[in-house]
C-alpha cells in the first residue's frame, strides 16, 4: 500500500496545512474567477444575458470560432500523424532539429505569430501583390484567422503522438505488411486504432486552444464587427465598450466550452490510466 | 535529410513531405521574412528602435513581471504537485483536473475576469486598496494575470517526477535519523529541482509572450504598464512594420533560447 505509507510520512497537521494552502491558492486564482465569469454574466439579469448571446454579431462570432476549430483540427491531425510517423519510424539526419522546430510555435508570442502571418499574406507582405491581383482577401478576413489559428496549434497533436508512437514501436505495422496488407490498409487497421486515444487527447487540446486564441487572431483579423470577429475578439469589443454584462455573457459561453474540454480530457486520462 | 536506416515500413516520403511542407509554409517562410525585414534596416536604425525609452521600458516590464510570475508559480506549483501526488483527500481529482483550466480557458476571458476582480471596486481589488496596492492597471495586476497563465507548466513538470520518485530513499534517510524536513530538503528537493527549473522556464516563456490576459489588466500606459507584445501591436497599428519586426525578432530570439535551454536541461534532445 504505497498510499498509506506516503500519507503517514508527514504528520497530520503538515498534511492539513499543505492541502489547505494549495486549495486556497487554487481557489483564489482559479475557482473564484471561474465562478465570477458566470456571476458577472447574469449580473444584469437573464434577459440581458439572453440578448447578448443571441444577437447576430455574437452568433456570427461563434460561427467563425467554430470554423477556426473545424478547419485547424483536420489540418493538425494530418500534420501531427505525418510528423510523428516520420520521426518515430525512421532514422534520419536532422531529426533533432525537426523535433525542435515543431515546438517553436509553443514558445512564440501570439502577437509575433500574427505579425509573421501579416508578413507573408499582408498587403505589404510577400504574397500581398499576387493575392491583390487575383482579388483574394487573406488578411483582415477569414483565411488569415484560419492560418493564424493553425500556426499556434499545430505542435499540439504532434507532441502528443511522438512519445506515444515511440513507445509503441512499429512491430505490429511490420507484421501487417508481411501478411500482405497494403500501406493504407495497415495505417487504418493497425496504426490508427493504436494511437486513437492519444490522437483524441491531442485533438481536445488543439480544439481548446483554437477556440480561445486571441493575440494572433487579433493582429490578423482587423476586428471588423460582424465580419471577422471570433468569440474572444467579440468579448474584447463588448468589454471595451463598457457592456460588461454582455461581455461576460459571451465569455461565459467560452468558459463553459473550456469546462467541457477539461471534462473530456479528464475522462480520457482516467480511461488510459 | 536523408534516411539512414532502411525501415520496412512505408510512408517515409509522404510523411516527411507533409511535415516539411507544413513547417515551411507555416514556420520557416514567415520566420525568414521576419529576419529579412529586420535585415533591411541599418544597424543604427535597429539600435534606435531597441534602445528607445519606450521599448526598453516595455522589455524591462515584460521580463520583470514574467520572472516574478514564474517564481510564484515555482513555489505554489511545486506545493500543488506535492499535495496532488503524495496525499489522498476529498476533491483531489477535481483539483488535479482544474490545474489545466488556464490552458483551456481563453486568455481574453481570464483577462476580463481578473481585471474585474482586481479593479478597485472588485472583490480582490477592494481588499488590496486597503493595503495601498493597485490591483488592476498596474505591474502587480500584470503579474497576477501571468501567474494565472503559467501555473499549469510548473505543476505538470514537477508532478510526473514526484510520481516516479523512489520512496526507499526517503525511508533510508529517515531511518538514518534525518528529520522529515531534512529528508525533504536533502533528498526530495534535489531530485525535483531540474523539473522545477524546466517548469520555471516554460512558465517564463509563456508569460513573456502573453497578450490576451494582460492587455485588459495592464491599463497599457506607455513607459509604465505597456508590455512588449502590446508595444509590437501598437507599432503594427501605426503601420510601423520595421519597428514591430525588430521587437518581434528580439522576442523570437529570447523564446528560442529558452526553448533550447529547456531541451538541454531535459537531458539532451530526446529523439528516440
Amino acid at each position: 500500500m504505497r498510499q498509506a505509507v506516503t500519507d503517514t510520512m508527514d504528520p497530520m497537521w503538515v498534511r492539513a496545512c499543505l492541502i489547505g494552502l494549495a486549495t486556497l491558492f487554487l481557489a483564489v486564482l482559479l475557482f473564484v474567477p471561474l465562478a465570477g465569469v458566470f456571476l458577472f454574466a447574469f449580473s444584469a439579469g437573464a434577459d440581458v444575458f439572453l440578448r447578448a448571446v443571441s444577437n447576430a454579431e455574437t452568433l456570427h462570432a461563434a460561427w467563425l470560432t467554430f470554423l477556426a476549430v473545424a478547419v485547424c483540427i483536420p489540418l493538425n491531425v494530418c500534420f501531427g500523424v505525418a510528423a510523428a510517423w516520420a520521426i518515430t519510424r525512421f532514422e534520419f539526419r536532422g531529426k533533432a532539429l525537426l523535433v525542435t522546430l515543431i515546438e517553436v510555435p509553443l514558445a512564440v508570442s501570439p502577437v509575433v505569430a500574427g505579425l509573421m502571418v501579416m508578413l507573408v499574406y499582408g498587403h505589404q507582405g510577400l504574397l500581398g501583390p499576387i493575392l491583390a491581383e487575383y482579388d483574394v482577401k487573406v488578411v483582415f478576413s477569414l483565411p488569415s484567422i484560419l492560418i493564424a489559428t493553425t500556426f499556434v496549434t499545430f505542435p499540439l497533436i504532434a507532441r502528443e503522438l511522438i512519445p506515444l508512437m515511440r513507445l509503441q514501436g512499429g512491430h505490429e505495422e511490420a507484421a501487417a505488411l508481411t501478411l500482405g496488407a497494403s500501406p493504407w490498409r495497415m495505417f487504418f487497421m493497425v496504426t490508427l486504432p493504436k494511437i486513437r486515444w492519444g490522437l483524441l487527447y491531442g485533438i481536445i487540446l488543439c480544439a481548446a486552444r483554437a477556440m480561445g486564441e486571441f493575440g494572433a487572431v487579433s493582429v490578423v483579423s482587423g476586428h471588423i464587427r460582424g465580419r471577422t470577429n471570433t468569440l474572444p475578439l467579440h468579448v474584447e469589443i463588448l468589454y471595451n465598450e463598457y457592456q460588461f454584462a454582455a461581455a461576460f455573457a459571451v465569455a461565459s459561453l467560452l468558459a463553459l466550452s473550456a469546462l467541457v474540454w477539461l471534462t473530456l480530457k479528464s475522462v480520457l486520462e482516467l480511461r488510459t490510466q | 535529410m536523408a534516411k539512414q536506416v532502411d525501415s520496412v515500413l512505408p510512408g517515409w516520403g509522404l510523411s516527411l513531405g507533409v511535415t516539411l511542407t507544413f513547417l515551411s509554409v507555416l514556420l520557416l517562410l514567415p520566420v525568414s521574412l521576419l529576419l529579412l525585414k529586420v535585415s533591411e534596416l541599418s544597424s543604427s536604425e535597429i539600435m534606435a528602435i531597441v534602445s528607445s525609452k519606450r521599448s526598453l521600458a516595455a522589455l524591462w516590464l515584460s521580463v520583470r513581471t514574467a520572472i516574478q510570475a514564474a517564481a510564484v508559480n515555482v513555489i505554489f506549483g511545486t506545493l500543488i504537485a506535492w499535495v496532488l501526488v503524495r496525499y489522498r483527500f476529498f476533491g483531489r481529482r477535481v483539483l488535479d483536473a482544474c490545474v489545466d483550466l488556464p490552458f483551456a480557458l481563453p486568455t481574453a476571458v481570464a483577462g476580463i475576469t481578473l481585471t474585474t476582480l482586481l479593479s478597485p471596486k472588485g472583490l480582490y481589488g477592494s481588499y488590496l486598496s486597503e493595503w495601498g496596492i493597485d490591483g488592476a492597471y498596474s505591474p502587480f495586476g500584470i503579474t497576477v494575470a501571468l501567474v494565472f497563465v503559467g501555473l499549469p507548466f510548473v505543476v505538470r513538470s514537477v508532478q510526473p517526477v514526484l510520481e516516479d520518485m523512489n520512496l526507499d530513499l526517503e525511508f533510508a534517510a529517515m531511518s538514518l535519523g534525518a528529520s522529515r524536513l531534512q529528508t525533504w530538503v536533502k533528498v526530495v528537493l534535489p531530485s525535483i529541482v531540474p523539473a522545477m527549473v524546466t517548469g520555471f522556464s516554460l512558465a517564463f516563456a509563456r508569460a513573456l509572450g502573453e497578450y490576451g490576459s494582460v492587455v485588459f489588466i495592464a491599463g497599457n500606459m506607455p513607459l509604465r504598464t505597456e508590455i512588449l507584445p502590446l508595444l509590437i501591436m501598437t507599432r503594427l497599428e501605426q503601420f510601423n512594420y520595421g519597428a514591430a519586426c525588430v521587437l518581434a525578432a528580439m522576442m523570437l530570439f529570447v523564446s528560442l533560447v529558452i526553448l533550447l535551454g529547456t531541451k538541454f536541461l531535459d537531458g539532451g534532445i530526446r529523439t528516440r
